[in-house]
This record gives structure tokens, sequence and C-alpha cells, in this order.
């Protein structure tokens, strides 16, 4: 099968007729565009099954309920997991959120978590909250000079007392990889857990949990050409089984007295209170569009978009890409800065040409700090942007060289 | 480049000018604000004398936006009345937000009228002029509210 990033690009409307008539969007690393197939099932549920789920008696409600239970049963089956070890969250930040407020609490005094300089502030204020609260030690893996994770300290960073290890699957500022295997057989060997941010590592096709070797997996639904407001945790089941639920509520209790409650068995547990319906309904028919993608292909064409930023934008005198500057295990993420330019001046000229991209820290601050920037200007790549969306970026960055010179 | 476009050649020539850019040694009054969306920090120093702003002093870790406001502050407020000032602090987001747009409080700043159709990058112009309120605040409390 060939892949056709026209044909991609034209099932998803707001790119087919942008408004404003000229679109290059290229902040799909924040939020993925949704595509028909997306707006149509979520329409669909809203219009022939919208009741409140785990409820009602009546057949309407037991079609939203049966709709709710098979996202659940898609989602799984996009990371390979059972139904019972999904969570529906609002998203990743819930979804760490969840595992730092409920595992966290088994946590002792003095054990330490181990986390990257390079996080997402979802995978790092969490613990910091943890940390105060409950007196942990938080560690951190240094970044290299070209943005990947320096585990040469990991064996020394990864002692007696490390519980948990977090960290992203992939950047989101330098579009790196982690070596998943190796930060797990890390974790492994000292009987710590594995939590994975998985919110740019989801989107590029299904994940297998048990070959990631991790026991906690978090995402979102809006970067997985899904709606907002919806996002998963997956953790396997013995943990889930052992950890409290966080928040209190309907649709998370087996019985409840005026004495107290027994909770209902994982995942309800962490559902507390009416759920996102439509909304995961929606992200398991985003993960059924991209699974039903040519993803080697998909994956080709990222990567040669990506080389194409990559090779053609240092050509802009005094830019600096951020990040891997070769194309092996990195995503379509191009950060850069352009001469201490500000991110928001760069991105706001890049939109006056058609260009959308993100300015600013990302969310990762200590990663700024580590490179000396107070923000990075970032293009991200998906399977419907084409050779003129890199194009009319490389046209309008340097552009914005010659209007901030 | 057209007085449409958002860095038209006024504003990148009043951001440019950088007036007032540095600090004072003896500020009676100083505030840093910083805005939570890009991470900009402005700090803004004034030394307020015998009911007359004598002189102010900006340090801009910010957007071109930022940079020009603060230009603007640097350019006007020495030698006004801290009232007459604070009205001006008042004013700045009614010129970028309000409808219709009223005019500008000096005449330098009429160029940010493109950044009224940018809500997101409001606060880049008024985080200065915020400063410079705080700033003389914190001065008219040390003198007991008397300038």
């Amino acid at each position: 099968m060939s892949f056709d990033p026209a044909r991609v690009r034209a099932e998803f409307p707001l790119l087919a007729d942008p408004p404003g008539g000229r679109l290059h969007y290229l902040d799909s690393a924040a939020t993925a565009q949704v595509p028909q197939a997306v707006l149509d099932a979520m329409a669909a549920h809203d219009t022939r099954a919208r009741a409140n789920v785990d409820r009602g008696v009546y057949r309407l409600a037991e079609a939203a309920s049966a709709a709710y239970a098979g996202a659940r049963a898609r989602v799984a089956r996009y990371l390979g997991a059972d139904p019972g070890e999904v969570v529906f969250t609002s998203g990743t930040t819930a979804a760490i959120n969840l595992v730092a407020q409920s595992f966290g609490r088994s946590l002792k005094p003095g054990d330490e978590i181990l986390l990257t300089q390079a996080e997402h502030h979802s995978n790092l204020v969490p613990w910091q909250m943890l940390r105060e609260a409950r007196g942990l030690r938080l560690k951190f893996i240094p970044v290299a000079d070209d943005g990947r994770l320096d585990l040469g300290a990991l064996d020394s960073l990864v002692g007696p007392r490390c519980r948990l290890i977090a960290l992203g699957q992939c950047s989101n500022v330098t579009g790196a990889v982690a070596d998943v295997a190796r930060v797990a057989a890390a974790a492994r060997a000292v009987g710590a857990k594995l939590l994975l941010d998985g919110a740019q590592g989801a989107p590029r096709g299904p994940q297998d949990m048990k070959a990631l070797g991790c026991d906690f997996y978090a995402f979102s639904g809006h970067k997985c050409f899904g709606p907002t407001g919806v996002g998963v945790l997956w953790a396997k089941r013995e943990i889930l089984e052992s950890m409290p639920p966080v928040w209190g509520g309907g649709g998370m209790i087996r019985s409840v007295a005026l004495e107290g409650f027994t909770p209902a068995p994982a995942p309800e547990r962490f559902e507390a209170g009416t759920p996102p319906i439509a909304q995961a309904v929606g992200l398991a028919a985003a993960l059924d569009w991209i699974a039903a993608l040519d993803l080697p292909a998909a994956h080709a064409h990222e990567a040669a978009l990506t080389a194409r930023a990559l090779s053609r934008l240092p050509a802009v005198p005094g830019l600096r890409i951020v990040g891997p500057t070769e194309g092996d295990n990195r995503i379509g993420v191009v950060s850069f800065d352009l001469r201490g330019v500000h991110t928001h001046d760069v991105a706001q000229a890049l939109d006056s040409r058609g260009v959308a991209v993100r300015g600013g820290h990302h969310c990762a601050q200590p990663l700024m700090d580590r490179f000396g920037f107070m923000g990075v200007t970032r293009a991200s790549f998906a399977p419907y942007n084409t050779t003129d969306d890199v194009d009319a970026l490389l046209a309008a960055v340097a552009e914005a060289a010659r209007i901030f010179g | 480049m057209s007085d449409d476009a958002l860095y038209h050649d006024r504003l990148m020539a009043l951001a440019r000018a950088a007036d007032g850019a540095g600090r004072l040694e003896k500020s009676t009054g100083r505030a840093t604000l910083d805005n939570p969306l890009c991470g900009d920090r402005a700090t803004v120093e004034v030394i307020v004398d015998g009911g007359t702003v004598v002189a102010v002093a900006h340090d801009i870790k910010g957007c071109i936006l930022c940079q020009a406001a603060a230009a603007a502050v640097g350019r006007h407020a020495p030698g006004a009345d801290p009232a007459g000032l604070l009205a001006v602090v008042e004013a700045v987001p009614a010129m970028l937000a309000a409808d219709p747009a009223p005019p500008p409080p000096w005449p330098d700043l009429d160029c940010f009228r493109p950044v009224r159709a940018v809500k997101s990058r409001h606060r880049c112009v008024t985080l200065p002029f915020e400063a410079l309120g705080e700033a003389l605040r914190q001065a008219l409390q040390k003198t007991g509210g008397n300038f």
C-alpha cells in the first residue's frame, strides 16, 4: 500500500477547508487534528446512544454502556492489554497525577523516584508535589548536548531505594525517543516500577505494553487525532488492584453506607462520576484510525519530512536545532532557536504566512534551562503533513530571520 | 512593512530604541512581573521625587512587543506625574481590548494597534505597564501616599 499524505489530509475537515484559507499545521505534538471518522463516531454516539453509563436499565442506557465498554476494549487492543487495565482519565496529566496520588501513597520517606531532565511538567510537578507530601527523593537522568538522555549514569542513579522510574517515551521538545528497554531493565533490577509518559509515543501507532516492559502508560486523546478531555492510564492489573481510589463519588463504589464505602474493582474505582463517554468513543475511533494506516509508510513519510526540516533549517544564519539532528530514534518534532529571538515573535511571524507552530518552553522549563533558552520554536509533523508544509516552514523562518535580523 | 502587520517598522523601531533599558541604583519603587504563558519577565524601577517620576528603568526578558511597550514606558514616563501614569496603566488594556478602541494614551502606543487582533499577545504589551503600576504603588506606599 502506498502512502498518500494528500489522501490522509483530505480526511481532516479542518485541513481540507482551513479557516482563513491557508494553513500549514505543524503543531500536532500539542494537539493533532481530527479526522472525519472520529467526528462521525462522536456524533453518532451523541445522536444515537447518548445516555449515562452503567446506571440506567433502559435500552438507550444499555447502548451507551456498551459503547463505553467497547471503547475501553478498543483502547486495550491498541495497547495489547486487557480492558480491565485501562482507566479513562481526562488526559495524560490526569493519568500521571492519578498514579502519583494513588500508587504514591505506598511510598515511604527516603524512597526515590527517578525522572529525567527532559520531562514535561506533567511528569515532573506531580512527583515534586509527592516529594513534599511524603519525604521522597527525586533524581534525574541528565540530557546530553544532542538532546538525548545520557544513560551513562543510569546504573548509579537507580539505587536500592528507587521505587519508580518515570519518563517520556518520546520528548515533546527534542523529539528523541528514549531507550525504554534499557531503562526498563534498570527498573526491573531493583524492583522499581516504570511509568511511561506516552503522550508523544501513542500517536505513532499501537503500543505493546508487554514489549515496552512498563508498569504504567499514560497518554492523551487529543494528540492521537481524537477529542480533548479524554486520556488513558494503563497499568498492570495487579498494580491497579493494589491502588486506592483517589476521587470519590458515583460509579467508583461497590457499596456505600454512612460508616464508609467499599470501592469497585479497577478500573471503575478510578473513574468517579460520569466519565467522558462520547470522548472515549471518539478516542477509540481515533486509535482505530491510526491502526488502519500503513504505519511503516506513514513513519517513513514523517521521517522524510523531519529530515528535510533538519537538513534545511540550519541554512538560516544563526539557527540552532535543539535535539538530535539525525533521523534515527527520533519522532517528527523539530525544535530550534533563532538567534535568541523570542519564540512567540518567531511563531507569530510564521503565523502571518499560515504556518502554525508552537513557541515557548513547551512545559519543559528544566530542559530549557539545560540548553540556556527561555523557549524554543517547535514544528511537529503528522501523517497529514506534506513537503509543501515543510517548505512553507522553511520560507517563513527565513522571512522571520529577515524581520528580526 | 505595512502598519497592519504586527511587526511593522514603527514598532520594531520603538523596540530597538530601548528607551529606559537598564537599572536604577536608588529606585523608590520596583516591581517584577512574569507572564506564565511565555515566561516573559518585566522589571520596572522608578524614582518618584517631589510629585514627579524623575527616572524610570526597565529590564525586559521578553518578546519584541514587550520590549516595545517597555521602551514606550521608558520614553514617556520620566517627568510625568504618578497619578497620570497610573491612568495610562489603566488605559492600556482597554486600548487593546475595548470596542471601539479608545485613542492610545500616548501617540507612540498607536503602534500596538495590530495587536488588538491577537488576544494571546495582549499581555506582552501590558506586562511592562503592569510592572510600572506596581512600582509606582510601591513608591506611593513608601511616601505614605504623598508623592
